[in-house]
């Protein structure tokens, strides 16, 4: 009876909707905004309790040798030292698998007056900079109605192109952050959807859909055209996806993982079996050489490149690393721009940590409790800084600073969970969706006029400075 | 030496752990003042251990110095901490031309059941006073250090440490061949710290 339906946007008959149709991606009126009351100053203390030493692990025989080995010294006072360097070598190997080397992460400040600003030397005490100022509200808000609220999928990204792509319910909507206009790019048929993952490839043009009927769509936005449907992927939803050039990788439900070649016929090049359950979180590691992969049942893995099967017939790969520190599903994942090797994960519900990680060596450097579920991670391209975005109660986007992980800033204004996070390609602003039905906003990684590249990033992709930023 | 029947004293793990983290403290004020990593007349004179002590004014020093003995203290306290190692390198080339090797032994049977144990405290402080002579007294045949230097510390835990937030995992920062010289050793009979430093041989020096 209605004449309301002039709009372009379809409703998924399944759901209960209110009466009122609400346009998507439009500027949020007034919306109700709760204020966070509470003023949460968790310490972030990662001391652990008091250690209760274990005596099978103490080695007494060593404890011995490095004692006497100090009386020989005295009464020979000029060892030869070649015997002294083999001695304490060898008390170095000795020890060393069960010894840690930490070194205090500020470094004492340099001697003499004359600092030599320009060079860069890792010991050198940088000079306290200006703090940025970080604004503490959202600069922008949009309607984003039917975002399914389901923490496994990935339902958000913003592409090379300065587009951003965000699935609401069956339909897939593009949102020109140059423009600011918004654009629907595809309905999927109700048997397939609803999505349940996106990606843009590195070419800002090409977008990968997956969908809840295990179908994994590829389109070219440039077109508007729908260029290939990979089926029999998976045997249920694909929710995460990750491009590696040309390599598409997707991971389901069934705990599969693999990596499709878009420009071949026999996509399916490679399995990575390792998951027992969903596959929710996916990241490929800046140089392409390892995939990180997060699942429902608590485990990280690792996946390398290099580790390809010989084997011609199953196509299956071993992991690099399993990583099962995490007590809850590890969605969060964000390899570090400015260090190599270096993945920050969070968990869920019941684990609420943010972990860092070694690729190489498999090593746990860091996990601090954040006291909420860990929705989603992202790294400042800039600074050394780390945003994560949490559910219950705050609803907060966190900026920590890196390695310190002291809380920069606390971005409030979600009502909901924050699900997703995007960053632009600038660098500077992030997009957060939420289970609240809002798109939000925030300048919080810098304002555009003064980004500027930190001392170890590489610049790759097409990242043209001539995208106007959104106002 | 005829024992003298000194008072002994009650020494507990914190204690021993204050004073260890102390000593090191001092004992790291020392190795800067004597090897010229710092400025002299950035040293202030106290008094310690019965003798004339240099501790650094500079506050950046400091602070990085009380944060870590700090953290030792904490360490020691908990039975994890294996060895502290002061490290003296180029500013230039960020070569490790010296290493101040402190070993610690922890008796476990205080960290595990609490106990105390009893010892004089003057004759601790006899101990690290004749270690703090001898770290003076190493001017005399460590190699000139006569490039500015920079240093730094590595604490060497039990593998199932956590680290603390502002702790990162380092190498060990070795030298290659180099000369190994021991120090007096204290014994505070909770805490056992041996002093030894190793250096990068001068190649005109060798032997």
């Amino acid at each position: 009876l209605r004449a309301a339906f002039s709009c372009s946007r379809s409703i998924s008959s399944g759901k209960n909707r209110a009466a009122v149709q609400r346009p998507p991606l439009q500027e949020a009126g007034s919306r109700p905004y709760m204020p966070s009351l509470s003023t949460r100053n968790p310490s972030a203390k990662c001391y652990g309790d008091r250690f209760i030493p274990d005596r099978s692990a103490m080695d007494m025989d060593v404890a011995h040798y490095l004692l006497t080995e100090g009386k020989k010294d005295k009464e020979n006072a000029a060892a030869s030292p070649s015997k002294e360097a083999y001695r304490r070598l060898l008390a170095e190997k000795l020890l060393n698998n069960r010894t840690r080397i930490l070194a205090f992460r500020n470094k004492p400040p340099e001697p003499e007056n004359v600092f030599a600003a320009d060079t860069v030397s890792s010991h050198q005490a940088k000079p306290a900079k200006q703090r940025r100022y970080i604004p503490q509200s959202a600069e922008r808000t949009l309607d984003a109605p039917d975002l399914v609220d389901d923490y496994y999928l990935n339902l958000m990204d913003w592409g090379s192109s300065n587009v951003l792509s965000i699935a609401l319910g069956d339909t897939m909507y593009l949102w020109d952050a140059s423009s600011g206009s918004t654009s629907e790019l595809v309905t999927v048929e109700e048997d397939n959807g609803p999505i349940t993952s996106v990606s843009w490839a590195p070419d800002g043009r090409h977008l990968a859909i997956g969908l809840n009927s295990s179908d994994i769509q590829l389109w070219d936005t440039s077109s508007s055209r729908l260029l290939r449907t990979l089926k029999g992927v998976h045997e249920s939803r694909v929710g995460s996806l990750a491009w590696n050039n040309n390599i598409l990788t997707t991971g389901g439900m069934d705990g599969r993982i693999v990596n499709n070649d878009v420009r071949i016929r026999d996509h399916a090049v490679q399995t990575y079996q390792g998951h027992s359950q969903e596959v929710c979180g996916l990241k490929w590691s800046g140089s392409g050489q390892q995939l990180a992969s997060g699942g429902n049942d608590n485990l990280l893995h690792i996946w390398d490149v290099s580790m390809a099967s010989s084997m011609p017939s199953a196509g299956r790969n071993q992991w690099l690393h399993r990583l099962e520190d995490h007590t809850a599903a590890v969605k969060a994942l964000a390899w570090c721009p400015f260090q190599s090797n270096l993945l920050a994960t969070g968990g869920g519900g019941s684990d609420r940590c943010i972990k860092f990680w070694n690729t190489h060596t498999g090593a746990c450097l860091n996990s601090v409790d954040t006291g909420s579920q860990v929705c989603s991670l992202l790294w400042n391209k800039n600074e050394r800084e780390l945003l994560s975005s949490h559910g219950f109660t705050q609803n907060q986007l966190t900026l920590w600073k890196y390695p310190s992980m002291v809380k920069m800033a606390e971005l409030t204004g979600h009502t909901s969970r924050v699900l997703f996070m995007a960053q632009s390609p600038d660098g500077c602003t992030v997009a957060s969706a939420s289970a609240d039905e809002t798109l939000r906003f925030w300048n919080v990684f810098g304002t555009p006029e003064v980004a500027k590249p930190a001392p170890k990033a590489s610049h790759s992709g097409m990242f043209n400075s001539s995208f106007a930023h959104i106002r | 030496m005829a024992s003298r029947t000194a008072s002994k004293d009650i020494i507990t793990l914190k204690g021993s752990a204050a004073i260890v983290s102390e000593f090191f403290g001092y004992a790291a004020n020392s190795i800067l003042y004597n090897r010229g990593v710092y400025p002299e007349e950035s040293f202030g004179k106290v008094k310690k251990y019965g003798l004339p002590m240099l501790l650094t004014q500079d506050k950046a020093v400091k602070t990085f110095l009380t944060n870590l003995t700090s953290q030792l203290s904490e360490w020691l306290e908990g039975g994890k901490l294996q060895r502290i190692v002061l490290v003296i390198m180029s500013k230039a080339t960020g070569e490790v031309l010296e290493r101040w090797n402190f070993n610690i032994i922890t008796d476990g049977e205080v960290v595990e059941k609490g106990a105390v144990k009893e010892k004089s405290d003057k004759e601790i402080m006899r101990e690290i006073q004749a270690i703090m002579r001898q770290v003076n007294s190493c001017i005399s045949f460590l190699p000139c250090l006569d490039e500015p230097c920079i240093f730094d510390v590595l604490a060497y835990t039990d593998s199932d440490t956590t680290v603390p937030f502002t702790w990162m995992e380092s190498d060990a920062k070795l030298i290659e061949n180099p000369q190994m010289v021991k120090l007096h050793s204290f014994d505070t009979k909770i805490h056992k710290v041996d002093t030894l430093v190793s250096y990068k041989v001068d190649d005109l020096d060798e032997q």
